[in-house]
């Protein structure tokens, strides 16, 4: 029979045996866990993916500030891809007596090429539209569809005739929603939407106009690939090639969160799972030592056995990733319901990736877990059979280690998304085991010490934890983490998904009002007090644009990536303030003191520091209206922009920029039917635009509800996992165990004596986990409280008691329980059994 | 040039050595057994039975000396040089039974016969199986068998493979007096019909008495025995 023969037999019959069935159940919980997050975040990609093309209008955009040349229409057909063109502009727009600025865009045939454009035939009534539909078409030559905003400032209604340019419209729609409508979000004015065959009539575009000329283009994936390929080499100065990145700010930012939040639930479930399986690994191997012996005695050489083991390990791997891999896919379905409508679409199909690095995983998992006794079981001497000792495999050979704590830090590195959290985490777990093994080895010492009357069942229990000292710590470990899970989950569940949603209250700014003249400040602000609206804040903003730093000529060529380019080429808005605004948080450098004010000092984003390459000390030199003012970086800043509040990326103190001419802008909460307030605002200064973010932040919101439902539901195999690992690092034990106690009875311990000898061993061994995990659990929740959601974090004192009072309870308990079995039978029938 | 023996071993020596003291087991011990022959190996409790038994059979390597089993010097092949020696040319039975719990009876005595790629590994295990007695309980885990039944899987397992040199250490040593009887009955009348070269070591001296030659190991030496001379 053949080495694959050999293996499959010795597998089926080792299946009775608990460890490997606790091997399996914990590989399958990693699998699961990896595929069905991996298969969902997948699914979530392709949605933003799609979104993102939604956003843009096609697949791939050209834009450029003067007519794009014919060559890209031509490639386009080329390789038949569908296309079209559109031009925006900003322009006055007339009806009556009433002006408005406005951005007009006039789109060609089959815009947008993806995502649609809803219009209806009325302007919305208290935020209710009636018989909004999407367009089948683009507004026909000679008419023109306007925004809500745009139709209440100049009182328009469909069928009202216009004047842009030289040409009077009419108005033939309302323009309800343009999923295009990505970009600075406080640049743009209400929207006028034209057919492109019209432009010419109104005779605004002339030399010197401000005009964005776009070509869009949608189709194959790899045919856009090749047409982006092709764009990015034609493309002349000036002109940007954009693809499906470019998503809004806000909703990458609470993606990212959650999908940092989801990637952590799962690190912790394939952790504990690994651990689990490497627990449940003992015992295998302790017992496939035995029988490889035995094999080796009947002639079985070196290579054979290794062409077992090695199939052996195959066959588990293969077996729970494939498993894993099938309920990791039906998992997914669950978590994609859960996520439901978070898109606008419903979720594309899940890809084959998760598949194959489910697989993958689960393989070279379980060849880590067997590795540290792959020569140990391979070279068992076959004296073994006459003498117990010989061959024992040496636990403390650390290099055999090194494969499985390399998987561990491959998975938290992974999983966490990015290289900081990741790292966190691995210091957490490394510094876990330490202070694991360090208390374990510690507490044996004090335990031992302790004043015990005689043979107490204590001392017994005791001098237990002594003579299995490696055991001991390995089983600390084991029941941390396992319990670190527990509480982990109950601090995530309660605690941390709860400020991340209070992140974003129900009063959150819902509203902004951008071109805010100084002498309007006094107005707006009176409109605040009036309208019952407290915490408005405005924030003057001046408009500048980077030319150098430290006294280099800034070169924006020199910016490989195209986002940075963008950044750097377009104008800042500067602000001054006195104090830090409260949701900012400080990196680097410190902010200004009073007696600074007036000094030309700047603190920066950290994003934007960043992606420029600039750091504290670096001077930079602004254009502001024709005149240079050159400051110090002296700061760098982190800003949540999911909060909706106003915030910059640049900011001076005060008496250094009011003397140049400056807007206002402000954000703040309106309560759900104040709109006649603010139109009365809107009325008075005709000036001003306010931009409705309610249903951008619906999104946002909606994206925190569903993601936090799905990052429970991973929580449920974090749990899982917690409790394979509990219950591994009791089996791991378990053999040795019944032995001993076989070996009390016979030397007429009674039940009770060893029952208490046993709980005390436990009780030893639960409140030291205890302890480890309630700290290491709370770390944890502080890391991701304060580093990945910005948000104070508090000790959660009873938490911590009831989690330190129930492990210890908890760990003897499982452990009377999966012992009391073996209590009944007689030292014969334990004999037997062993 | 004359038959090989079954087993040979040559100026003998086996040292253990602790920090404390370097303790002396084997001293310079010459054995000969030729095929065919049912030998016993008597001693004390810690004589350095087992440790002889492990050397002969290649379970184990001396500190000096030479062990041949039919004209091949095992004692300085490796240990997969060894296992091959002994998958071809040697069966085993244990005091501790040594079947592995999770196979069951049938499977315990297929496990040689699958090592050597033997293709009839089940009708062979199975005429094995049947010889000792045990064809209704093929099928049994070895929790459920007695010792004595135990034992039977354990003998059965070793001649399956029809080895031509059968170590024994101690097979009655776990048993009661009664079952050990039938044991070394059953042990004996299947190596007589076989014609196995049988090595048993026993403190046991109605076992040993069953066998032609016996030999004493004391002090690290083998003395032959006399039908007469016990073990204290």
């Amino acid at each position: 029979m053949n080495a694959a023969g050999l293996a499959w037999r010795q597998l089926k019959s080792h299946w009775s045996a608990g460890d490997i069935r606790v091997l399996m159940l914990a590989l399958v919980l990693a699998v699961t866990a990896t595929t069905s997050v991996g298969f969902f975040t997948d699914r979530v990609e392709s949605a933003l993916e799609r979104q993102g093309a939604m956003l843009l209008g096609g697949d791939l955009l050209v834009s450029g500030a003067k007519p794009l040349a014919e060559n890209y229409r031509l490639e386009a057909e080329r390789l038949q891809l569908a296309s079209t063109a559109t031009v925006e502009f900003p322009s006055m727009v007339l009806h009556g007596e009433r002006t408005q600025f406005a951005e007009i865009k006039a789109v060609g045939a089959g815009f947008p090429l993806r995502g649609e454009l809803v219009i209806s035939d009325q302007v919305a009534v208290a935020g209710v539209t009636p018989g909004a539909l999407p367009a089948a078409e683009i507004p026909a030559a000679g008419t023109v569809w306007v925004e809500p905003r745009l139709a209440k400032l100049l009182d328009l209604k469909v069928g009202d005739t216009v004047s842009v340019g030289e040409r009077e419209m009419p108005v033939s729609a309302i323009l309800e929603r343009e999923n295009s409508r990505g970009g600075d979000m406080f640049s743009f004015a209400p929207r006028l939407m034209m057919n492109l065959d019209d432009v010419a009539a109104t005779g605004l575009i002339q030399y010197g106009s401000r005009v964005k000329y776009q070509f869009l283009v949608a189709g194959d994936v790899r045919k856009v690939g090749e047409y982006a390929v092709w764009a990015n080499k034609v493309a002349a100065r000036g002109e940007r090639v954009q693809d499906v990145s470019a998503a809004r700010p806000e909703i990458r930012s609470a993606l990212e969160k959650a999908r940092q939040f989801l990637g952590l639930s799962t690190m912790v479930a394939v952790i504990l799972a690994i651990v689990a399986m490497f627990l449940a690994s003992l015992p295998h191997v302790q017992r496939s030592l035995d029988t490889y012996a035995l094999m080796r005695c009947f002639g079985a050489s070196k290579a054979l056995i290794m062409k077992i083991l090695l199939w052996q390990t195959f066959m588990i791997g293969f077996l729970g990733s494939l498993l894993g891999c099938l309920l990791g896919y039906l998992a997914q379905a669950g978590l994609a319901a859960l996520a439901g409508s978070l898109f606008l679409e419903a979720l594309p199909a899940p890809g084959w990736m998760p598949l194959l690095s489910g697989m993958g995983l689960g393989l070279l998992t379980m060849l880590a877990v067997i590795w540290p006794h792959l020569a140990g079981l391979r070279d068992v001497p076959a004296l073994r059979i006459l003498r117990r000792d010989a061959g024992d495999i040496d636990r403390r050979a650390w290099a055999g280690y090194l494969p499985i704590t390399l998987v561990i830090a491959a998975m938290i590195f992974w999983h966490a998304g990015s290289f900081k959290l990741g790292g966190a985490t691995l210091l957490i777990f490394i510094g876990l085991l330490s202070l694991t093994a360090l208390l374990a080895m510690f507490g044996n010492q004090v335990l031992q010490r302790l004043p015990v009357s005689k043979a107490s069942a204590w001392k017994l229990g005791l001098a237990g934890l002594k003579r299995r000292p490696l055991m001991a710590i390995a089983q600390v470990a084991g029941f941390s983490l396992g319990l670190m899970a527990l509480i982990l989950l109950a601090l995530v569940r309660g605690d941390l998904l709860n400020n991340w949603q209070a992140s974003l209250p129900a009063d959150a700014p819902n509203r902004f009002i951008i071109n805010i003249q100084p002498h309007q400040v006094e107005g707006v602000k009176s409109f605040f007090t009036e309208a019952g609206i407290a915490d408005a804040e405005v924030f003057p903003m001046v408009r500048g644009r980077l030319v150098a730093v430290n006294g280099e000529p800034l070169d924006t060529t020199k910016y490989d990536d195209e986002r940075a380019r963008r950044l750097a080429e377009r104008e800042f808005n500067l602000s001054w303030a006195a104090n830090m605004q409260a949701d900012n948080q400080m990196l680097e450098g410190r902010w200004w003191t009073e007696a600074e004010h007036g000094q030309p000092l700047l603190s920066l984003e950290q994003d934007l520091s960043e992606t420029l390459g600039l750091k504290l000390g670096d001077r930079l030199r602004y254009d502001i209206a024709g005149s240079m003012l050159e400051v110090t970086v002296t700061s760098i800043r982190k800003v949540e922009w999911d909060t909706m509040r106003a915030n910059f990326f640049a900011v001076m103190p005060p008496g250094l920029l009011e003397d140049y001419p400056a807007s206002y802008i402000s954000s703040f909460y309106l309560p759900l039917g104040q709109d006649q307030s603010l139109n009365r605002l809107v009325q008075d200064f005709s000036n001003l635009t306010v931009i409705d973010v309610a249903a951008l932040m619906e999104q946002v919101r909606g994206i925190m509800t569903k993601m936090t439902h799905a990052i429970e539901y991973v929580f449920i195999f974090g749990l899982l996992a917690g409790l394979a690992v509990l219950y591994a690092a009791l089996v791991a034990s378990r053999d040795e165990r019944v032995r001993e106690a076989m070996l009390l009875r016979v030397l007429g311990a009674s039940n009770r004596q060893i029952v208490l000898a046993g709980l005390a061993e436990f009780l030893s061994i639960g409140m030291v986990s205890a302890l480890v995990a309630t700290l290491a659990a709370s770390a944890l929740a502080w890391y991701v409280s304060v580093h990945l959601l910005n948000i104070g974090y508090q000790f959660n004192l009873l938490l911590a008691l009831l989690a330190f009072a129930g492990a210890s309870v908890l760990v003897p308990f499982a452990a009377w329980l999966g012992m009391r079995g073996f209590l009944r039978l007689s030292p014969r029938q334990l004999l037997q059994s062993v | 040039m004359h038959k090989p023996f079954a087993v040979e071993a040559i100026s003998l020596n086996k040292h253990v050595s602790s920090s404390e003291a370097r303790l002396t087991i084997l001293e310079n011990l010459d054995l000969a057994v030729p095929h065919g022959e049912r030998l016993a190996i008597v001693g004390r409790s810690g004589s350095g039975k087992s440790t002889l038994l492990g050397l002969l059979a290649g379970l184990d390597s001396p500190s000096s000396g030479k062990v041949l089993v039919d004209g091949i010097e095992i004692s300085s092949l490796d240990e997969d040089g060894r296992a091959a020696v002994r998958g071809r040319k040697m069966g085993f039975v244990f005091q501790s039974f040594q079947l592995l719990p999770s196979l069951t009876a049938l499977e315990n005595v297929m496990l040689p016969l699958q090592l050597a790629g033997n293709d009839n590994a089940q009708s062979q295990a199975k005429a094995a199986l049947d010889r000792v007695g045990l064809s209704q309980r093929m099928s049994h885990y070895p929790r459920q068998l007695s010792g004595g039944e135990q034992q039977r899987v354990a003998i059965a397992r070793a001649l399956a493979p029809e080895p031509a040199i059968l170590f024994a250490d101690e097979p009655t040593g776990n048993l009661d007096a009664a079952t050990g009887q039938q044991i070394i009955e059953l042990l004996f009348s299947l190596n007589t019909e076989d014609g196995t070269t049988l090595i048993l070591v026993t403190h046991d001296n109605t076992l040993a008495a069953g066998c032609r030659r016996r030999l004493l190991l004391n002090g690290g030496k083998l003395d032959e025995m006399r039908g007469e001379e016990l073990v204290a």
